[in-house]
């Protein structure tokens, strides 16, 4: 077991060089001169020299990749244009808001998903089932900044219930994470039925009924237990779209995180920050799939004796 | 004999409903100018933020343009541009995944790496990569979504090629003299194309929700060019004011996209029942 | 002496379709009944019904009576027939591939019925998993107890299954095609393990089977079920001597002999209708080589020696 989580994060170093190469080209695939592009415009002449002479702009693209990534490796993810401030003060200022919101609303589409998943495999073309399915069509067509929008509208306008931005106490995350969750939810609901149904399926569960098991406690402990094992896994994998969700929620109700940060500086244009945000990004979803495969060989004897 | 799936889907009501929404939705698209008396870019400040009315049936937005008018014209934009980069994606993408699973070797290796490190990404982040090469407006989205859907599509077909190379009647056709370009192009890909449509189909809805996103963040169609997610950026700051500017479009893309699922499900159960019939016929 | 179990007239259907015809047959202690018949004649659906699992099927009874221990399963309520299950009646599945929880240890899977059944506490329960394991010549039973499905054999995992079955401390065990999934090898030994049970414990057993040749091992009578009808049933000495009925005779004369000539290995022309396109009259009909007019008419089951036969051109043996 051991073994195979050591090779699984080796795996991850080509990925993750690969995903390195290409957000580092953004600077190089815009328009312009890249020194103009990382300089404030209006500054001093020698700014530019220094510029040069940091980034080693002046050398072939392969070495300047390798500086950059030495760089980053040390920590050192460059000065941010408008703020001045090294970018790692203001991703470290940002990441926890969104870790929060992220880990918040996984939590949330989780449990909630996985009920109501279980609730309408378990009354399978009943109301309940056609209720939930028909909520879960909604909720994973609607986009989810409007869904936001419409909370906000609902909630914040008009009953005056929660705020409607920043950041301050438990009140201003409760429509973020809603807001995701819902989304989420959707998807966790619509995975766990599929998977329930398709687990009360297989033979073994006929020779439990043969047993004389009561039908609920066959459900609940035989066959959610193997329907979870791809739930989660899949939930794992997908923790780039709950990630992909809290940027654009952060920049609807205006909180201060990863995405707010990284929506903000592609409109200024300051692409260290830009790429220092894309990178923490990536890096969360090559996590996310790394966990994934871990639990899945957690949860199932067969996959943790093929890894053998 | 038996109409083609797309008709047959339109047996289950769910399924007529919808397709009756997307072709409205179409129609408003391409008559837009024959469709409304407003146009979508001329100011009227004195009429800024006025509720639904006789004269405005949805309002207006902050600038008095009319809401109903900016909605149809935005229609266009998104549908054009979804449907456009989906096209080329699957266009790209079938290209791709032919290639690798047809000639095998580095090149499928080569591909299938890139796919499997993609998959994971968030279509948003990969667009948002783009974007920021490209920089705004209609074609920096347009490229954005069809890339960020490549990965989705080059997969699909590459699993589709795979399949059908080991059937017996690429066997049977070799065994007549058939070249290699002929049996891929008269037979492998015609079969393969099916699933890839209606997978095409449903990322559309997708992408329009991409798009929409993007026009959110000031990332797409440019003003004075409607978009719906451009409508709710604006829109966002006015929710106390006049929450109909971003209540209305959020609802276009809503309906669309729901319309698009259903259709497409209604689709695929036309499409599987004709098969149940051809067996056990 | 009350049957153990008792099918009488019994028509089975799921949703409107009619499966099983005026099915009757009876078990008792320390007897084993053959039920045989090709694959689509209904033998699988008749230990559904045996055992009340039928609306997991979407399927229902809906003539006749089917009665275990003298008791009409209809006249019970849901936990009455789920107390059955598992106590008085062990049942034995077809795949042993399939037939266990994945991601639960073999030892668990085998307590949870003398747990469940017997009132048994963890240590008792996993005591008497031991013994079975160890009965039914299962090696190293205390690590074979901790492991999970997919390290055991195919053989290893029926003897486990045939464990499950005997953890309650049933009277009747209901086997389903239980060595159809198995090398020919370990087929003989669990056959031999089944037919020790009876002799031993006094168990019944209803073995159900496409395949002659088991039957005339080891079972006492013989059901012989062609399309969901009897077709013919008695003792299985008299029935091997001289099959009156010819699908019995067919059946007969499919298995394997020693020093056959080549070539000799007959199988039977045609398939079992389906269900959605029973022939009328006699079902076996359209496959039968004595048949003529008279076969428009449904044959009923009379007697004949010591069994049944149901069919206008049986062979008048003994």
């Amino acid at each position: 077991m051991l073994s195979y989580l050591i090779r699984r994060i080796l795996m991850l170093i080509p990925v993750f060089l690969a995903v390195s190469v290409v957000i580092f080209s953004i600077l190089h695939f815009i328009p312009g001169d890249p020194i103009d592009n990382l300089l404030k415009p209006g500054s001093p002449p020698d700014a530019r020299a220094q510029m040069e002479a940091r980034y080693g702009l002046d050398k072939p693209l392969p070495v300047q990749y390798g500086i950059w990534l030495s760089k980053v490796v040390q920590g050192d993810l460059g000065t941010a244009i408008v703020a001045r401030r090294p970018v790692t003060d203001l991703i470290a200022t940002a990441l926890p808001h969104s870790l929060w919101l992220g880990g918040l609303a996984l939590l949330f589409s989780s449990v909630v998903g996985i009920v109501l998943g279980v609730v309408a495999a378990l009354n399978k073309d009943g109301w309940p089932d056609k209720m939930i399915m028909g909520g879960v069509l909604v909720g994973s067509t609607m986009p989810s900044f409007w869904l936001g929008l419409l909370l906000i509208l609902a909630f914040s306008v008009w009953l005056g219930w929660f705020p409607v931005s920043g950041a301050r106490g438990w009140n201003s995350l409760v429509l973020p994470v809603l807001t995701i969750g819902l989304g989420g939810t959707a998807l966790v609901a619509r995975i766990t039925r599929v998977s329930m149904i398709e687990a009360a399926g297989r033979d073994f569960v006929a020779l439990l009924h043969a047993k004389g098991l009561s039908p609920l406690r066959i459900q609940l402990r035989h066959v959610l237990r193997q329907a979870l094992i791809p739930v989660i896994t899949i939930l794992a994998l997908r923790i780039g779209w709950i990630l992909g969700g809290a940027v654009t929620v952060e920049v609807v109700f205006a909180r201060p995180g990863l995405g707010t940060l990284l929506i903000k500086s592609l409109g200024q244009h300051d692409y260290p920050v830009v790429q220092a945000c894309l990178l923490m990004l990536a890096m969360a979803v090559m996590l996310g799939t790394l966990l994934g495969d871990i639990l899945q060989a957690a949860m199932d004897p067969r996959v943790r004796a093929a890894l053998e | 004999m038996t109409m083609p799936a797309p008709i047959r889907a339109l047996r289950r009501p769910t399924g007529a409903i919808a397709a009756g929404w997307l072709l409205a939705v179409i129609f408003a698209a391409l008559f837009a100018p024959l469709l409304t008396p407003y146009a979508y870019d001329v100011q009227n400040l004195p009429q800024a933020y006025q509720p639904a009315s006789s004269a405005h049936w949805l309002g207006t937005d902050e600038f008095g343009r009319d809401l109903l008018t900016r909605l149809i014209y935005g229609a266009r934009t998104s549908l054009s541009v979804s449907a456009t980069a989906i096209a080329i994606s699957v266009a790209c993408g079938m290209t791709l995944g032919a290639a690798a699973a047809w000639f095998g070797g580095w090149l499928d290796r080569v591909v299938t790496m890139v796919v499997d490190m993609t998959w994971s990404f968030p279509e948003i982040l990969i667009a948002l990569i783009l974007v920021a090469i490209i920089g705004p407006g209609t074609t920096g989205t347009m490229i954005a979504i069809s890339v960020a859907y490549l990965a989705q599509f080059t997969r699909l077909t590459r699993a589709q090629i795979m399949t059908l190379k080991g059937e017996t009647f690429v066997e049977a056709a070799r065994s007549l003299g058939a070249t290699n370009g002929h049996i891929l192009f008269r037979h492998l890909l015609p079969n393969a194309l099916a699933p890839v449509l209606v997978s095409a189909m449903l990322a559309t809805g997708d992408a329009i929700i991409l798009e929409a996103t993007l026009g959110f963040f000031g990332l797409g169609a440019q003003p004075p060019t409607p978009s719906w997610g451009g409508m709710m950026s604006a829109g966002s700051a006015l929710v106390f004011k006049a929450p109909w500017i971003i209540i209305f479009p959020g609802l276009a893309v809503a309906i669309t996209v729901i319309a698009i699922n259903l259709y497409g499900d209604a689709l695929i159960a036309a499409l599987d029942v004709r098969a149940k019939v051809r067996r056990t016929a | 002496m009350t049957a153990l179990l008792e099918l009488s007239e019994v028509n089975v259907a799921i949703g409107t379709t009619a499966l099983l015809d005026r099915i009757s047959l009876r078990v008792d202690k320390g007897q084993i009944l053959g039920l045989v018949g090709e694959s689509g004649s209904g033998k699988s659906l008749t230990a559904t019904a045996a055992m009340g699992l039928l609306p997991l099927i979407g399927g229902r009874v809906t003539a006749g009576t089917v009665r275990f221990d003298g008791q009409d399963l209809a006249a019970m309520t849901d936990r009455q027939r789920r107390a059955l299950r598992g106590r008085r009646i062990g049942f034995v599945s077809q795949n042993p591939m399939t037939a266990l929880d994945p991601v639960q240890r073999i030892g668990e899977q085998v307590d949870v019925v003398s747990r469940l059944h017997l009132g048994l506490s963890r240590q008792a329960a996993r005591t008497r998993t031991l013994d079975l394991l160890t009965q039914l010549r299962i090696p190293e039973a205390a690590a074979v107890a901790e492991s999970w499905p997919h390290q055991l054999s195919g053989g290893m995992k029926q003897r486990i299954v045939i464990a499950m079955a005997l953890a309650g401390d049933p009277d009747l065990i209901i086997a389903d095609e239980p060595t159809t999934a198995l090398d020919v090898t370990v087929q003989a030994q669990i056959i031999q393990i089944l037919g020790a049970l009876v002799r031993d414990r006094g168990l019944a057993l209803l073995l159900i089977t496409h395949d002659m040749g088991v039957v005339a091992q080891v079972c006492d009578r013989v059901t012989v079920l062609y399309a969901g009808r009897v077709a013919e049933e008695g003792p299985v000495g008299p029935i091997f001597a001289a099959p009156a009925h010819p699908y019995t005779a067919a059946l007969i004369g499919c298995i394997p002999q020693e020093g056959m000539e080549k070539g000799a290995l007959k199988g039977i022309p045609g398939t079992v209708p389906s269900a959605l396109a029973f022939p009328s009259g006699c079902r076996f009909g359209p496959r039968c080589a004595r048949a003529d007019a008279a076969c428009q008419q449904v044959p009923q089951l009379r007697s004949r020696g010591q069994g049944l036969v149901a069919c206008h051109h049986a062979e008048d043996g003994a």
